[in-house]
């Protein structure tokens, strides 16, 4: 069997975007749902080993820091596309997180390979349910976000805020946040690695590079679409190293692993 | 054994010819004014036999008095016969038999039997429990001592280990079903014993609340703990309190007798009280309010304050942060600190620099009740159907994608190698063939 040849997805920004969100996303997780789930006898011990509910809230500002921050870098990344190097293919096209046409066109042919009525279909660059997990980060950072920072400085934004305001902050950044949880340590858990296509996980987000075998199969309309443009050899990439390997690894066994205890206890908690 | 009794009785003979001989020109004078009535025997007498405490009686028990106790005790001071309490045998010929009448205190104890006659304790031996107290199980027999001396049984400072001899007895109190179970051990952590074990003498012992001889039942309207009388006792101590609770919501619904106003044990307990600033204490007397305020508790378990208590912390408003302890005032009541006009400074307690719109987030929010702030009910409709539909959308594309890559990760192990390359996607499927393949991985 020959070597296999890899293509680039990501570069290395994205997988440091990824990290420091997945890891503050964890951080989160672990240090809010005690409060949610008060009631649970793990909640009470959870609470404890981050050192009481003041220590818990500490770290969790500090990680709701560091994923506004890893947001905001985001943002100001696509802006700098824009303005800088005038690319907007950010806005509209196949490389596009904008929900295109063919997403429904995706999703529709997915579910009849689901029941077995057609082959696989093959996806460009990003597939409907990529985009779905970026949008509701993007939806989640507002409602979660902004709902934390006003809850950090209740008195300050009771300036501008009505009182009741408050109340829906409360609720909705507790919901939100079950909702995101609950969808990242499962669907998403599911889709981008566990499914038996990928399991235990797929490294492409850490390592940033895939086999030529995975892209052909998985993204057959992107290297249709790339070869058409003749760009297919500026994605080629040397293989990951065994240090990169095990670092994606270690890594991503790390979140794997914390998000499916904490989905656990989630699910313990809301059938007890 | 019988040799035993066979000596104390030849002892006890020898000893009433002497007494005899001694007590003659009394018994010569007595025969002068009455007819032959013997004289009653003097302690001597009887010390003559009990002085030993290796004397025993046909159950092996001693019948030995310890002399000395006696004469230090309240009645050896006051210079009592032994017959003057165990009268039956004050004229008996010696030795007198082995089976005596029970001595009847109430002869010089009148009032403190008369109180005892009305008692939980009586009562229960009236109904054939013989293991409730008696005179003697908490005043002792022949060393009792005046309840103000140090080193009575009865005395303040040792009252809790004379009651908890049965109230701490766990066998005991689970043989004969005792109420309220260990309480001498509830007692001992809580602040009052504590307090007294500290040697405070003003802290309550057992008797401060119940009363020593007419100890009645807590459901019976004569005693000191009943329900409508609880306020009044611990108010001899805590009286500023029963000021503030009798002005409150709870003191109002007390007077008019109302079954359900609260009363002190009621979020302190009985035995158990914690003194109120323990974390402990304020984070499970939310607990007990929960018990009528069943609303009040669900939603604010709801909100952060009662998250962070409901973990354990006390560091964040319960309920009476808010609504007082005892003068507890219904929030239309202008005194009340969750009347409109008190609100801010209620909130700034914790909260420096909250202002009107701070204080009028609610505290108690229902998701449910439209009337009380519509947004959050709309809210909550809309992230409950965001919810149930982003899982079910997402349920059921998950399990159909599990379902078929399972499948055609199954076919695709056995005859990889001899399809050609382009059929690395599936034969057209047949679930019913593929399907055994799947379940025995």
């Amino acid at each position: 069997m020959s070597e296999p040849r890899y293509v680039r997805r990501f570069d290395r920004v994205h997988s440091v975007t990824h990290i420091a969100l997945m890891l503050s996303f964890l951080g989160l997780a672990a240090t809010g749902m005690p409060l949610l789930f008060s009631d649970a006898r793990w909640a009470w011990y959870l609470s404890r080993a981050f050192g009481g509910f003041e220590m818990a809230g500490s770290l969790h500002r500090f990680f709701g820091t560091v994923l506004i921050v890893v947001f905001v870098a985001h943002i100001a990344r696509l802006v700098r596309r824009v303005v800088v190097d005038k690319d907007y293919s950010i806005f509209w096209g196949p490389t596009s997180m904008v929900p295109q046409p063919q997403d429904l066109k995706d999703l529709y042919a997915n579910f009849l390979w689901f029941v077995g009525k057609r082959p696989r279909p093959t996806f460009d660059r990003f597939t409907y349910w990529e985009k779905f997990d970026y949008w509701a980060v993007f939806w989640g950072m507002f409602v979660i976000g902004g709902s934390g920072i006003m809850l950090w400085f209740p008195t300050f934004f009771a300036r501008f805020i009505p009182g009741w305001v408050f109340n829906i902050a409360l609720f909705v950044h507790g919901e939100e946040a079950l909702l995101a949880a609950g969808f990242i340590f499962t669907v998403h858990f599911f889709n981008g690695h566990l499914r038996p296509e990928k399991f235990p996980m797929d490294l492409v987000i850490f390592t940033g590079r895939m086999t030529t075998h995975e892209f052909e199969e998985e993204r057959g309309a992107e290297r249709a679409r790339l070869a058409a443009e003749g760009k297919l050899d500026e994605i080629a990439a040397p293989p990951p190293t065994s240090g990169e390997l095990a670092f994606g690894r270690a890594i991503g066994t790390f979140g794997l692993v914390v998000g499916v205890v904490l989905v656990i206890l989630i699910f313990y908690a809301v059938l007890t | 054994m019988r040799d035993v009794i066979r000596a104390a009785t030849a002892v006890a003979a020898l000893s009433l010819l002497v007494g005899l001989g001694r007590l003659a020109p009394a018994a010569l004078e007595a025969q002068d004014q009455a007819a032959a009535t013997p004289a009653p025997h003097a302690n001597d007498d009887c010390m003559m036999c009990h002085s030993d405490p290796e004397t025993t009686r046909a159950d092996g028990t001693s019948l030995g008095v310890d002399a000395a106790k006696f004469e230090a005790s309240v009645h050896g001071q006051l210079g009592m016969a032994c017959v003057d309490c165990h009268a039956d045998v004050a004229t008996a010929e010696l030795p007198h038999a082995e089976k005596l009448a029970r001595v009847d205190c109430s002869t010089c104890h009148a009032d403190a039997s008369a109180a005892f006659a009305k008692s939980i304790h009586f009562e229960a031996r009236e109904h054939g429990k013989g293991e409730a107290a008696t005179c003697v199980s908490c005043h002792g027999m022949h060393d009792i001592l005046p309840s103000s001396d140090p080193a009575s049984r009865t005395y303040a400072l040792n009252l809790p280990n004379t009651c908890g001899s049965c109230h701490g007895n766990d066998t005991l109190i689970t043989r004969t079903n005792m109420q309220g179970g260990n309480v001498a051990s509830q007692y001992a952590d809580s602040i009052h014993g504590r307090a007294l074990k500290a040697g405070l003498i003003v802290a309550p012992s057992c008797s401060a609340c119940h009363g020593a001889h007419d100890i009645l039942a807590s459901t019976d309207p004569e005693g000191k703990v009943f329900r409508f009388n609880q306020v009044a006792t611990c108010g001899t101590c805590h009286e500023g309190i029963k000021h503030q609770f009798d002005k409150g919501r709870h003191g109002q619904l007390l007077a008019a007798q109302d079954d359900r106003a609260p009363v002190c044990a009621d979020c302190h307990s009985a035995h158990g009280i914690q003194a109120a600033d323990t974390p402990q204490w304020r984070v499970d007397v939310i607990r007990e309010c929960g018990t009528c305020h069943v609303e009040k508790l669900t939603t604010y378990r709801d909100t952060f304050h009662g998250q962070v208590t409901n973990l354990g912390f006390a560091r964040v408003a319960t309920c009476a942060d808010c609504h007082g302890a005892h003068a507890v005032l219904p929030q239309s009541d202008p005194a009340s600190p969750t009347h409109p006009t008190n609100r801010v400074a209620m909130c700034q307690q914790c909260h420096a620099g909250a202002n009107e719109n701070f204080a009028q987030y609610d505290p108690h929010a229902d998701l449910h009740d439209r009337s009380r702030n519509a947004p959050l009910y709309y809210t909550a409709r809309f992230m409950g159907v965001l919810l149930i539909g982003v899982f079910t959308f997402f349920g059921v594309h998950t399990t159909l994608w599990f379902q078929r890559a399972w499948r055609e990760a199954a076919a695709s192990r056995t005859p990889r190698q001899t399809l050609p390359a382009e059929s690395v996607l599936p034969p057209p499927p047949h679930a019913g063939d593929e399907e055994p393949k799947g379940g025995e991985r």
